[in-house]
């Protein structure tokens, strides 16, 4: 059986101006949203708050249970519920973590069962003190930098068979990191100023395989942190699990193709083939890169449709990631390498 | 031809390890390590404490001012007033230069820890600033936390808690996890309770209701009895001014046990040491007919009269407490006061029913993913298909090996990440047979197809994965909880997967080919 039949011959380059205003656009929407939204919507893991899952018995009203909340005099909450309708399950989040904590969760099932005459179940209660949430959030900011940092390195490393020259990157990144940190710069800014000078480096050493992974990537985990801000969906731990998973497996298709296409290159004389050579190399290796990504589309789905709802966010991050990165590495990450041939 | 070959032999000595890891997970048998569910799979709770330990700071400064004042009450050096300050240093007011001189003789013959500054001069004499060095109050800090750490552990030990897991976390953390805890409010009491139990003479000399108006009279403050109504259930609260000075606390007890009144009401029964004996002895003679304030956690529990001297060391804490908050309360005493109090600055609590729906579901999703990928590479790849899919089971096994020789735990995102292992490790293979695939349609036999294609392919494999494992790497560092879960399935699989596509699968095809000597292939 055959899927991608073994002599497609698609003009994938010819497509990229398309290419590059849609991702365009899915980025400008991505950073227009977050702009908006102030931020990536940060779940209590990292703000602090209180997250209780409760389950009834039987059907009520919503608008009962807030007022419960109200009557209690806790403020600043939000209910919603949680997995099918049927199963009468709400998800109550508060940013109060000091008061009351210490039976917070039973402070509020008795409020509600004033009001909606049934004491709910509590399923799960989730507490994040305002300093642990601060905490976690500069693990999950460090976790995200260092996985950057060392497949950065590897790529570079690898892709160019330079080492001397993946050692020159490696350097400058973290002289470029040392020199910001004095500073006090805040993570996510040190993360950012940290890509740019991998760009550059990149740029100046012409590691073009290098360059066009990492922007590849950039636009793979900014596109998915952008969707999950358009939703409005919680960013939570789980889901830099999920994005540290995409920077890894969205660069499996990459690899494939660059392989193949430093295959043809090496092979070729004139610099005018280059665009062919580029789409022999891309249209070789579809049928690959579309069955890798849809086998782990697949186990995806199933993990999206059959999970549960705690586990509902970071399947969609993850399949979300695995499109996009599948996307990238022919419209993305190729073009830049073909641009980066050119120029020299 | 040789069926056993070095390389056959080692890919089943690896598969035989990893069944014979798995084993214990399921019967009881050697190795005896197994898989563990994590607490959001099985329920239980997740607490992370900190510990105030400033507190127990200012509580060595107040014992250091109480104590130099008694040394120069005892040398007869009058003073304009030692206090402590809030930044936890003390200020000492002296007048006359002979009171300065034996201030300074005692401060450096018995409190030569502090640090000694030279006197300021103030209007009507001299004032010291005296403070702990910084090692010194870290070294506090550090005992309180640990004292605080071995405290808890006790009181989990008595509450009865099957395999707890209680560590230090930082310097003034402590993280505790109680699996399947049915009752997490009545733990975290128990665990959030100071226990600083004090015995206190009430002050009868001065008004209570003008005291609470105003500043009560010096070393005395206002503390309150809780009364509930056990008809409404409703909390009065009844103000007491009682003296500060501690006469006796808990730390001299020796037992504390839950007992019931001639109204089977519960109450505690605490014993003293021979020392707090004597101590409470003598306390109970100087203040006959005294009110005898016997305080916890600054709440008055009660207040009774002090009839007589009370030898023996034996005394009841009374005050309408169900059973379980009587039987919690003994533990607390028993176990003994934290050194400071405690904060819960986290806490993850799964029910016991989330967690099974949890299993449930992502078993159901990782038979139902399994299912479709193994009918999926049949379908498409027909035999070598059956070759991936048998892979794909080994696969599981050596991640299930894996877990159970580290005794890791498996979490809910753990299984995520197994079920994400399912549709990568396929990849593997994917690569591999589109490559032959590729040789076969430019005219090779089989055998070299294959070969060729292994051969291809191995490096783009081993590259597509190492990224993907650096991200797992960092995640297991970086990660808490359950995302370590994920992180180590995510890792094995990898592994797992480099292992099954390049050995396992490789071993097969040679196998297959070299003995049919067949010229066609199933792919």
């Amino acid at each position: 059986m055959q899927l991608i039949k073994s002599d497609i011959n698609i003009d994938f380059l010819g497509k990229q101006k398309i290419a590059y205003a849609f991702s365009l656009i899915l980025i400008i929407v991505s950073i227009g949203s977050l702009i908006i939204h102030k931020g990536p919507n940060y779940g209590i893991d990292f703000v602090g708050g209180t997250l209780v899952q409760i389950k009834f018995s039987q059907k009520v009203a919503v608008s009962d249970i807030r007022n419960g909340l109200s009557d209690i005099g806790l403020k600043d909450t939000s209910v919603q519920g949680f997995g099918q309708i049927e199963d009468n399950e709400y998800l109550i989040r508060t940013s109060s973590s000091e008061t009351m904590a210490d039976n917070l969760a039973q402070v509020i099932a008795k409020g509600i069962e004033v009001t909606t005459g049934t004491l709910p179940e509590i399923r799960r209660v989730e507490m994040v003190g305002p300093q642990v949430g601060k905490d976690l959030k500069n693990k999950a900011l460090l976790a995200i930098f260092y996985s950057l940092l060392f497949i950065t390195i590897y790529i570079s490393g690898r892709f160019e068979l330079k080492w001397m020259l993946s050692g020159v990157t490696a350097g400058a990144l973290m002289a470029a990191v040392y020199f910001l940190s004095i500073f006090n710069v805040s993570m996510p800014f040190l993360i950012a100023a940290a890509l740019v000078v991998t760009l550059a480096v990149f740029w100046t050493l012409k590691l073009k395989y290098a360059m066009g992974a990492i922007v590849a990537l950039i636009h793979d985990v900014l596109i998915t942190v952008g969707i999950f801000s358009i939703l409005n969906l919680d960013f939570s731990l789980p889901i830099i699990a999920a994005l540290l998973t995409i920077i890894g497996y969205s660069l499996n298709d990459t690899i494939i193709v660059f392989d193949r296409i430093r295959e043809n290159v090496q092979g070729a004389e004139a610099k005018e083939a280059l665009p062919q050579l580029f789409n022999k190399s891309i249209n070789e290796t579809m049928s690959r890169t579309i069955l890798t990504s849809l086998t782990t589309l697949i186990v995806l789905s199933a993990l999206f449709f059959l999970g549960g709802e705690i586990i509902h966010n970071f399947a969609f991050a993850m399949i979300v990631g695995v499109v996009i990165g599948t996307y990238s590495s022919v419209f993305v990450a190729s073009p830049v390498v073909l641009a980066a041939h050119k120029k020299g | 031809m040789k069926h056993f070959t070095f390389r056959r032999l080692f890919i089943l000595g690896i598969i035989v390890a990893a069944i014979i890891c798995l084993i214990p997970t399921f019967f009881n048998t050697w190795p005896h390590k197994k898989i563990n569910l994590g607490l959001d799979l099985q329920g239980g709770m997740h607490l992370v404490l900190e510990v105030q330990n400033e507190k127990a700071v200012e509580a060595e400064i107040e014992r250091t001012v109480h104590e130099l004042k008694k040394e120069l009450r005892a040398e007869g050096i009058k003073h304009l007033g030692i206090s402590r300050h809030k930044d936890n240093t003390i200020e000492a007011k002296l007048q006359g230069e002979e009171s300065k001189k034996g201030f300074e003789k005692i401060i450096s013959e018995q409190f030569a820890n502090l640090i000694i500054p030279s006197p300021k001069t103030i209007a009507d004499g001299f004032s010291f600033t005296l403070s702990l060095p910084d090692e010194e109050r870290d070294r506090i800090k550090k005992m309180a936390t640990e004292q605080a750490l071995e405290t808890i552990r006790n009181r989990i030990d008595e509450f009865g808690v099957s395999e707890p897991d209680i560590r230090m976390q930082g310097d003034d953390r402590i993280l505790i996890q109680l699996p399947g805890i049915t009752d997490p409010e009545r733990a975290k009491d128990l665990i959030g309770k100071t226990a600083q139990l004090t015995f206190q003479i009430v002050n009868d000399d001065a008004d209570v209701a003008n005291a609470m108006k105003g500043n009560p009279p010096v070393g005395s403050e206002i503390l309150f009895q809780n009364k509930r109504d056990p008809s409404t259930g409703n909390v009065t609260k009844i103000p007491f001014l009682i003296k500060q000075q501690v006469l006796l606390d808990g730390s001299l007890l020796i037992d504390a046990r839950i007992e019931f009144d001639q109204f089977q009401q519960p109450q505690i029964g605490i014993e003293f040491n021979r020392k707090g004996a004597r101590i409470f002895d003598r306390i109970t003679g100087e203040n006959v007919q005294k009110r005898l304030a016997i305080v916890l956690d600054k709440t008055v529990y009660s207040a009774p009269v002090i009839q007589d001297r009370i030898a023996g060391g034996k005394a009841r804490i009374t005050g309408r407490f169900t059973t379980e908050e009587a039987k919690d309360l003994a533990i607390a005493l028993r176990a003994g006061s934290l050194p400071a109090p405690v904060k819960i600055i986290e806490e993850r609590t799964v029910g016991p029913t989330l967690g099974a729906d949890s299993v449930r579901m992502g078993l159901l999703s990782m038979v139902a993913g399994g299912a479709l990928i193994i009918l999926f590479m049949m379908v498409y790849y027909k035999g070598a298909g059956l070759i991936a899919d048998l892979a794909l089971v080994v696969n599981i096994v050596l991640i299930g090996g894996g877990l159970a020789a580290f005794g890791a735990t498996l979490t809910l995102p753990g299984i995520a990440g197994i079920i994400l292992t399912i549709g990568m490790a396929v990849d593997a293979n994917v690569i591999i047979y589109e490559r032959i695939r590729e040789e076969l349609r430019s005219g090779k036999t089989a055998l070299a197809a294959v070969h060729a294609g292994f051969e291809r392919a191995t490096l783009t494999i081993l590259d597509a994965n190492v990224t993907t494992l650096i991200a797992a790497i960092v995640l297991f560092q970086f990660g808490t909880g359950p995302i370590r879960g994920f992180a180590l399935t995510l890792g094995f699989g990898i592994i797992a997967s480099l292992f099954t596509a390049l050995m396992l699968s490789k071993s097969i095809f040679d196998l297959l080919l070299r003995n049919k000597k067949t010229s066609t292939l199933s792919i």
